[in-house]
């Protein structure tokens, strides 16, 4: 059969005779590997263009259409000792990146008029205590007005379109007293320039945008590069299939080249990329990512398998169906969907803050406006001081009080290996107080380890690694791996569903089933969970446990967060006694075996309705409904799309402490974010009086929404060094 | 104070300049790989193709 790689649906033209193809790339994280790939790929012929973007870790390539074929960049790469895979942007990171570049041009221009109108404020302050005259302070305001007016009429887009969102859904948000206090702070000067006034506010209004701009530019650049990380994530795990494109030719396609009724490959050692069922070959596969059963299942003519699963022993052919037909995860969307709908209810911290802050506000604007007026001044007089008070209790402090902590946190959370999916996550993270844990492939590995290879000696186990490089199978690929093999043993001959077989220097080796080796007197009391696997060398037997191992920092992270006094308790899928060692080995008092994804959800519901504050930690297909019902989630970099797709963060490679890591961090977030929203509000306690009293001048206003903004942002930055002792 | 009429214009027109090279950076796509930047400013240039040696 003849395969070959199809990606044709990577490649989109750029221009005359151009192709264009985006690949992710892992491992790339210095100049050096900059210059490397750079100079190797333009070193081969006909390509135009090859830059790598450091910050997505992506290559883009650009080429003569028709010369070269994308396969060959790859190999390129894979020479250069970089894994590459090819990447489709999805449409949310194309949002983002708009998103990202709009928010940046409004920041441009809303500097470039603060620094404009300052330049044209400071002689007006100065002026008003010298010599100024009236006339020339007048042509600085207007001036001033000519600059801030369309300034803040563009660079205010994004406060004014949310505030009315928000009001048009009968809300207030954040934006609604910015939006209001800027507009009327710029309404004011101008009808006071119009009087020949002394105090205009333009410098105020627009300093406020450009500081709020920064905050949320902050905030949107933190949810792009978690994006752009989980978008080559996607890349790296999706999943090609092997097509047939005719009868004896197959074709590796990208999943979503592939429509229902199509047939594919499945041969031993793959993952399932779609949904079907088997039409033709027999196997047994490793459904534990959708079920957390790590038991393997049969498969023959007829049976449904899933995406996600792994095939184990003998090839298969799957016609495709349509993913809703499927009764399982049909199951798992609707729990899905249900529990999405209630976590969108969650409102963050800045939101609840705002909620308070605005009401408090307006309503001591217009008491200030009433009481001048009944202590006898003229209405004008006390428009403007009322107008004075909303434009210093302008949560500008308050608006980079929470972006500012978590772009931060964000980026320490980052260096442990620890993705954030959404924003207000690190909130929700500080808050929990009960973690829920799945046994396969969370607290333990999701590869298979050799559990006993200490008791066989190791030229032994060095040789049976290499015989195991000749399968598929991955239980041998365990083995080889845990050997160090890197020479496969020449001559080696496979025999599906037994083992592989070869002859060195005279000698028979065999690998394989126990009954295959003639080894099953050695197979004695067998561990539950784990696969055997025998190895004969002539007449020598030897006898390999392979199961999946304990995450290496699994005991200490569970007694850290026992420390913490946070509440653990496994629910996993998996047969009781296989939950039960798990428990036993790590002191976890509370677990729970067999449980369906409706059993879990009722169960955090059952902790919710006691108030306590869930973390869930899973990786399974099974799991994603669970993880969008608790209070926040995570899963590790290996776990099931889905289950990725809907986690609030995602921790990064074998070991279990990021988990701790990202509890930490979030709490010493939270207490940050809450400090600055208690300076900031301490600020407007300060401030006010001086701004009812009348005596505010612009200058003031300044002087006092630059001091607090820096305090906030200066507290914040506190919030990077994180302690390097975790467990 | 007559100066200010030059003063005025010249200060604004600089500023708009800075805002229109900030808008050409960014079109340009400048900011989307600030990591990168920062280490490409350092790194060697790339070896011109069959470069005579100059004396």
């Amino acid at each position: 059969m003849h395969v070959t790689r199809d990606f044709s649906h990577y490649i989109r033209a750029a221009g005359e005779g151009v192709q264009h193809i985006d690949l992710a790339v892992e491992g790339v994280h210095c100049a050096g590997c900059m210059a490397k790939i750079e100079r190797g790929l333009s070193a081969i012929p006909d390509v135009t263009l090859a830059r790598v973007n450091l910050t997505d870790r992506r290559v883009a390539l650009e080429w003569k259409a028709g010369t070269l074929e994308p396969g060959r960049f790859i190999d390129r790469l894979e020479e250069l000792g970089y894994k590459a895979y090819p990447f489709e942007t999805e449409s949310a990171e194309v949002a983002e990146v708009a998103e990202s570049r709009f928010l940046l041009r409004c920041l441009g221009v809303a500097a470039f008029a603060t620094m404009n109108v300052m330049m044209l404020s400071i002689p007006v302050w100065s002026g008003n205590v010298s010599d100024m005259l009236p006339e020339q302070r007048d042509f600085f305001h207007w001036l001033s007005a000519l600059i801030a007016l369309p300034a803040a009429a563009y660079a205010g887009q994004p406060f004014f379109r949310s505030a009315w969102r928000a009001l048009s859904a009968k809300t207030t948000n954040m934006d609604v007293p910015i939006s209001i206090g800027v507009i009327l702070a710029l309404g004011m000067s101008v009808v006071e320039t119009i009087h020949h006034a002394e105090h205009a506010y333009f410098d105020a209004a627009i300093m406020l945008l450009t500081f709020l701009l920064v905050g949320r530019f902050l905030d949107q650049n933190m949810r792009r590069r978690t994006r752009a990380v989980a978008g080559n994530l996607a890349a790296l795990k999706a999943e090609t299939a092997a097509k047939f494109v005719g009868p004896d030719e197959i074709s590796q396609v990208p999943v979503a080249a592939i429509n229902p009724g199509d047939i594919v490959l499945l041969r031993p050692g793959e993952r399932c990329a779609v949904d079907g069922t088997v039409i033709e070959g027999r196997s047994e596969i490793d459904q534990s990512l959708i079920t957390g059963e790590t038991l393997y299942v049969t498969a023959e003519q007829g049976t449904p398998v899933y995406a996600g699963s792994m095939n184990i022993s003998g090839t298969l052919r799957v016609r495709v169906s349509a993913a809703s037909e499927a009764t399982l995860l049909a199951e798992i969307t609707r729990l899905l969907d249900n529990a999405l709908q209630a976590r969108s209810r969650y409102m963050r911290l800045a939101d609840r803050a705002s909620r308070l802050y605005a009401p408090v506000v307006h309503a001591t604007a217009l008491l200030t406006i009433l009481g001048w007026v009944m202590a006898g001044a003229s209405w004008h007089d006390a428009i403007v001081t009322g107008v004075a008070v909303l434009i210093i209790t302008c949560p500008c402090a308050l608006g980079l009080a929470i972006p500012t902590v978590q772009t931060i946190a964000s980026g320490a959370m980052f260096k442990s290996g620890v993705l954030l999916n959404s924003g207000d996550a690190i909130e929700r993270l500080a808050e929990a107080d009960h973690v829920i844990f799945d046994k396969t492939g969370t607290l333990t590995l999701p590869d298979l380890e050799v559990m006993n290879a200490a008791d066989i000696p190791a030229d032994i186990f060095e040789l049976a690694g290499r015989l195991a490089l000749s399968s598929h199978h991955p239980v041998a690929a365990a083995v080889a791996q845990a050997a160090g093999a890197k020479s496969p043993v020449v001559g080696a001959v496979e025999e599906a569903g037994q083992g592989v077989r070869a002859t060195v220097d005279g000698v028979e080796l065999r690998l394989g089933r126990p009954s295959f080796c003639g080894a099953e007197a050695l197979v004695g009391s067998v561990d539950p969970e784990a696969s055997i696997v025998a190895f004969s060398k002539g007449s020598e037997r030897f006898v390999l446990s392979v199961r999946q191992g304990l995450r290496p920092d699994a005991k200490a992270v569970i007694a850290a967060l026992k420390a913490r006094n946070v509440g653990i308790e496994i629910l996993s899928g998996d047969r009781e006694a296989a939950v039960k060692s798990t428990a036993s080995a790590l002191e976890i008092p509370e677990w729970r075996a067999g449980v369906t994804p409706a059993d879990k959800i009722a169960r955090i519901e059952e902790l919710k309705q006691r108030g306590a504050k869930v973390l869930m930690v899973g990786d399974g297909m099974n799991d994603a409904p669970s993880l969008a019902a608790a209070h926040v989630s995570m899963s590790p970099i290996s776990a099931a799309h889905l289950s990725q797709a809907t986690a609030d963060l995602v921790f990064l490679g074998r070991p279990l402490a990021p988990v701790v890591a990202a509890i930490d961090a979030s709490r010493k977030a939270l207490h940050l974010m809450r400090q600055n929203l208690w300076l900031a509000i301490g600020y407007n306690v300060l401030a006010v009086p001086v701004a009812i009293s009348g005596v505010v001048t612009p200058l003031i206003a300044a002087a006092a929404m630059s001091g607090s903004s820096i305090l906030v942002m200066l507290n914040s930055l506190r919030a990077r060094s994180t302690s390097r002792e975790i467990v | 104070m007559e100066i200010l009429v030059i003063l005025v214009p010249l200060a604004l027109m600089l500023g708009g300049a800075g805002l229109v090279a900030f808008l050409w950076s960014l079109k340009s796509g400048q900011y989307d790989d600030l990591d990168g930047a920062a280490w490409r400013a350092i790194a060697d240039d790339e070896p011109a193709p069959k470069a005579p040696a100059k004396r």
